[in-house]
């Protein structure tokens, strides 16, 4: 078929833009794939050679940019190609972000695989020197004071996020949506400052007790709980409430038998989300709690151990062979990543299970 | 001032409308509220406390302080250690969470976009114990020899000055573990504002015969360019708060210096707290104290300051 | 420069679901073409093959010939970008860019053409496009204010200066008026008017009396049945559609409407 373009028309200074012809030239279909499969090639061929892989790596991908950008400059016109440059380097830009997360799970996986084994988990560090050992008391530490920040945090955090959709207006409730903004971004060693803080004027200096680690956490997650609820029940539609007033509900118990059933499954999902963001926290606990080598699972009785300050402990004093407690520290890393990723796998599944199917 | 000019608006007058008030829904309500202003009684007490424990401290002679020449001499390296290591973290983490983030709302196939939201976010909720140990055990050794290739070719620069450190725990070590820390953070608040993007604003751009790129700089950039702020200073106070992976990877030898690659690095405040704090008593743990109120001090103007930048394009966009 | 279109069997997909049927028309260069019907028939999407936008929703495709001039828009090797660039659009509701100022709104087209001109060349293009438009005399002492500060009639108008500052083939207007009050109305339809006589224009429209009282020729789109794709029902001057239609459904649309 004829494709005439409409540039034989010529220019027309006052028709400035009239006359770009619809073709002009394009790359290839696979242009983009093949220039890739060779700068993949090429450094492969480098690394062969001998040259650091990371090095290789970098020359194949900025290779493949300037010849993309070249070739389609001269063939396509320089807003085609920098359309194409933005492309590669945004899409590099994410690739390059996958690189640690990769590299962190392959090193904790492959470190920490060694001691993944029964005795780590039934066995505390009571008596124990050189090999052997487990983290089954810093374990049984993690989950009493994750519980127990869970257990302080997950009522004033919905409580405050009812106040915010359902009572608040004025200057209170825009004070408080603005702290708890604020309050998300409290370091977490200034969280642990604060619980030793308070209970040092109390029992004086020194103190250590797992309690005082609970409210630590607490002042970590509460943010976060307030957040995600109150973005949960902001999505319960108003219809359903009115509809309740309505039937002559009076408004607390709206609250409790129509909204809140109705924002169950997104807030079951933020508090996980929040409970996964404090369990492997370990700044706040080490200066609260510090680390015993056995087992203590009462939050109002001395030094408690924890999965984070566990791994700490176990990677920065060794002892000598340095070798079982490294590993120890890995494994412990690695039981961490896996409860930290199982329970934001849990998150997604609720949200995504029970999600009431009204949201746009 | 009249009496009435003190009620609460709407809620008050709607409640007052419906007269009578039941036991119910008064408990229910006094119940969150308090719950709401518990919060800032906390956050209050935070100050407070911190404040009433770095007392002794503050008032103590400088020779019963920890460290050679007082309270100010001691945390100043410190706090120079801990805005080095965050300012370049974002500098580091800032481009690439705005190229992720587009990647992500405007590059990637829809079908898959959000799957790949979800690992970016996975960065984020590893540990940071672990980002430590990777940072110490694999990120550092894999730095030593660009590290002394920098000393040579470019050592004229401040920055690399050298020596290069043997063992990779440098200041740009801790930068980049930061870095890869407050990218995915940085990321999802920045693709939120992408995803708002109004659609109409997009098309009118490609309708102009726009392509993806010019796209982006028209309709999503402006757009999104107060979040981009926003979303940097939250990045920027995570990475000043950020404790255990710092306090693993650096090596501290306490002077002031903005060499990058050297092992004699300035500490930060919060690395310090922890390496410092078990073993410390007396002043010196009220010295620690004060150090941790400069922190919460900065992070929480830092914090505010990004609050607000991402709460006033909120409500620009809402106007629009 | 006005451009003809012609359009050949065109059928329209959003993934697997057929929307609309088997479109064939000729579109006049240097008059207006109404397309009229119910809501859901696909009158907008059909609008966005013609510029090759639909196919930014993920999935959707096309399949058959449209022709601007000669050129197969949907051909191999076209550039979509380019094609944008020789149709422009208006949109339903008014969009200047928020960040933009008039000036720059009415600019940025000829900014992404790389721009090579000389300051007084720019301003005498933004000038003409807004004159055009009708709106110089509102804005000329404005002209560096955001776009978003003028009234709703007023932004459609700068978006229209916004399409034609490029000097498009042909303009594409997907129910231009439906967000505005009769007077801002009335002054785009006599911009319509105007502009006919230097472009091909397209508009979209759920007002008959407007069909009616802008355009050269109408085409009545309709629903073949529930669940059916949409179909152009038919298509002739005016005058005919709205005194003597030949098809039953576009005369019981008419009067329905009317009545
Ligand atoms: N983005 C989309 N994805 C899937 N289907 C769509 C989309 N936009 C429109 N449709 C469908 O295409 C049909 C025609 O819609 P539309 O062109 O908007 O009709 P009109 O403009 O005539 O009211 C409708 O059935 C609508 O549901
Ligand atoms: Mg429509």
């Amino acid at each position: 078929m004829p494709v005439t373009t409409s540039s034989e028309r010529g220019p027309d200074l006052h028709t400035p833009l009239s006359g770009v012809p619809l073709t002009h030239g394009q790359l290839p279909r696979y242009a983009a794939q093949f220039t890739l499969l060779a700068a993949i090639a090429a450094g492969i061929a480098l690394t062969l050679a001998g040259w650091n892989p990371a090095a290789s790596a970098i020359i194949a991908g900025a290779g493949y940019v300037v010849v993309i950008y070249a070739w389609s400059r001269t063939v396509e016109g320089p807003r085609k190609a920098r359309d194409r440059l933005v492309t590669a380097v945004v899409t590099g830009a994410f690739l390059l972000a996958l690189l640690p997360l990769v590299s962190v799970i392959v090193t904790v996986v492959g470190n920490g695989i060694a001691r993944f084994d029964v005795e780590f988990f039934t066995y505390s560090m009571r008596g124990v020197v050189g090999e052997g050992g487990g983290a089954y008391h810093a374990i049984m530490g993690t989950l009493v004071v994750t519980g127990l920040a869970a257990l302080i945090s997950v009522p004033i955090g919905i409580l405050t996020a009812i106040y915010l959709v359902e009572y608040g207006r004025g200057r209170l409730a825009k004070a408080i949506t603005f702290f708890v903004d604020v309050m998300t971004g409290i370091p977490s060693i200034v969280a642990g400052l604060f619980a030793y803080a308070l209970f040092a004027l109390v029992f004086g200096p020194g103190v250590r007790m797992g309690i005082m680690g609970a409210i630590a956490l607490s002042v970590l997650m509460i943010p976060v709980v307030v957040r995600s609820a109150e973005e949960m029940l902001k999505l319960v539609p108003n219809e359903l409430r009115e509809a309740a007033y309505a039937l002559a509900v009076p408004k607390w118990r709206t609250i409790v038998k129509v909204v809140l059933p109705t924002a169950l499954a997104g807030i079951a999902t933020g508090v996980t989300l929040a409970i996964a963001r404090v369990i492997g926290e370990t700044a706040p606990l080490l200066i609260t709690l510090g680390i015993t080598s056995s087992v203590n699972l009462n939050p109002v009785d001395g030094r408690m151990a924890t999965l984070p300050v566990y791994a700490y402990y176990q990677y920065v004093t060794p002892g000598v062979p340095p070798e079982p407690a490294l590993e120890r520290a890995w494994t412990a890393a690695l039981t961490l990543i896996i409860i930290v990723m199982a329970l934001n796998l849990i998150a997604r599944l609720i949200s995504r299970l029970f999600a009431p199917k009204t949201r746009g | 001032m009249r009496k009435g000019s003190t009620v609460l608006p709407s809620t008050e007058r709607t409640r007052s409308r419906r007269a009578p008030q039941r036991p119910g829904d008064r408990v229910f309500s006094g119940l969150s509220t308090g719950a709401g202003v518990l919060i800032l009684v906390v956050l209050a007490g935070v100050a407070a406390f911190l404040v009433a424990e770095a007392w002794p401290a503050l008032i103590a002679p400088a020779d019963e302080v920890p460290g050679p020449d007082g309270i100010v001499l001691y945390i100043w390296p410190l706090l120079f250690g801990t805005l080095l290591a965050a300012f370049l973290a974002l500098l580091i983490a800032a481009p690439l969470a705005v190229a992720i983030a587009l990647f992500i709302t405007h590059y990637a196939p829809r079908r898959i976009a959000q799957a790949l939201g979800y690992i970016i976010d996975l960065l984020a909720a590893i540990p940071s114990i672990i980002y430590g140990l990777w940072g110490i055990q694999v990120l550092a050794p894999l730095t030593v020899e660009p590290a002394g290739w920098l000393e040579e070719n470019l050592g004229f620069i401040p920055l690399f000055a050298g020596p290069a450190s043997t063992t990779g725990r440098t200041m740009l070590v801790a930068a980049l573990v930061l870095a890869v820390m407050i990218l995915p953070i940085v990321s999802a608040v920045v693709r939120e504002a992408f995803r708002q993007t109004p659609r109409l604003h997009e098309e009118a751009s490609l309708a102009l015969g726009a392509t993806r790129w010019e796209m982006i700089r028209m309709a999503v950039l402006p757009f999104g360019r107060s979040s981009i702020i926003g979303a940097s200073m939250l990045g920027l106070g995570r990475a000043l708060g950020e404790t255990m992976a710092v306090a693993i990877v650096l090596s501290v030898s306490g002077g002031v210096t903005f060499n990058l690659i050297s092992s004699g690095n300035p500490g930060t405040i919060a690395a310090n707290i922890a390496l410092e704090f078990p073993e410390s008593t007396g002043i010196a743990v009220n010295t620690l104290i004060a150090s941790g109120l400069v922190l919460f001090a900065v992070t929480l103007l830092v914090n505010m300051a990004a609050r607000a930048v991402i709460n006033r394009r909120r409500e620009f966009s809402g106007a629009n | 420069m006005a451009k003809r279109i012609e359009v050949k069997d065109l059928d329209i997909y959003y993934d697997k679901f057929l929307a609309v049927q088997g479109v064939s028309m000729t579109i006049q260069p240097r008059s207006v073409t109404a397309l009229i019907g119910p809501s859901g028939c696909g009158k907008s999407t059909f609008l966005r093959t013609l510029n090759r936008m639909h196919e930014l929703v993920p999935g959707a495709r096309v399949d058959g010939k449209v022709f601007m001039d000669d050129e197969d828009l949907y051909g191999p090797g076209v550039d979509p970008v380019s094609v944008r660039r020789q149709i422009g659009m208006v949109f339903q509701r008014p969009n200047p860019f928020p960040t933009m100022s008039i000036y720059e709104n009415v600019a940025a087209g000829i900014r992404l053409n790389g721009g090579r001109m000389k300051k007084s060349e720019l301003d005498d293009v933004v000038e003409r496009s807004l004159r055009s438009a009708n709106l110089w005399a509102e804005v000329k002492d404005r002209l560096n204010r955001p776009g978003s500060g003028l009234s709703g009639g007023q932004q459609q108008r700068l978006c229209i200066a916004r399409a034609i500052a490029v000097q498009p083939g042909v303009l594409l207007m997907d129910e231009p008026c439906s967000a505005l009050d009769p007077i801002s109305t009335q002054a785009i339809e006599d911009l319509m008017l105007e502009l006919k006589t230097d472009y091909t224009i397209v508009i979209v429209t759920h007002n008959m009396q407007q069909a009616a009282r802008v355009s050269d020729v109408t085409g009545f789109f309709n629903l073949r049945g529930v669940g059916q794709p949409g179909e152009l029902v038919e298509i002739d001057e005016t005058t005919k559609i709205f005194s003597t239609p030949s098809n039953k459904a576009t005369e019981d649309y008419i009067s329905g409407r009317f009545g």
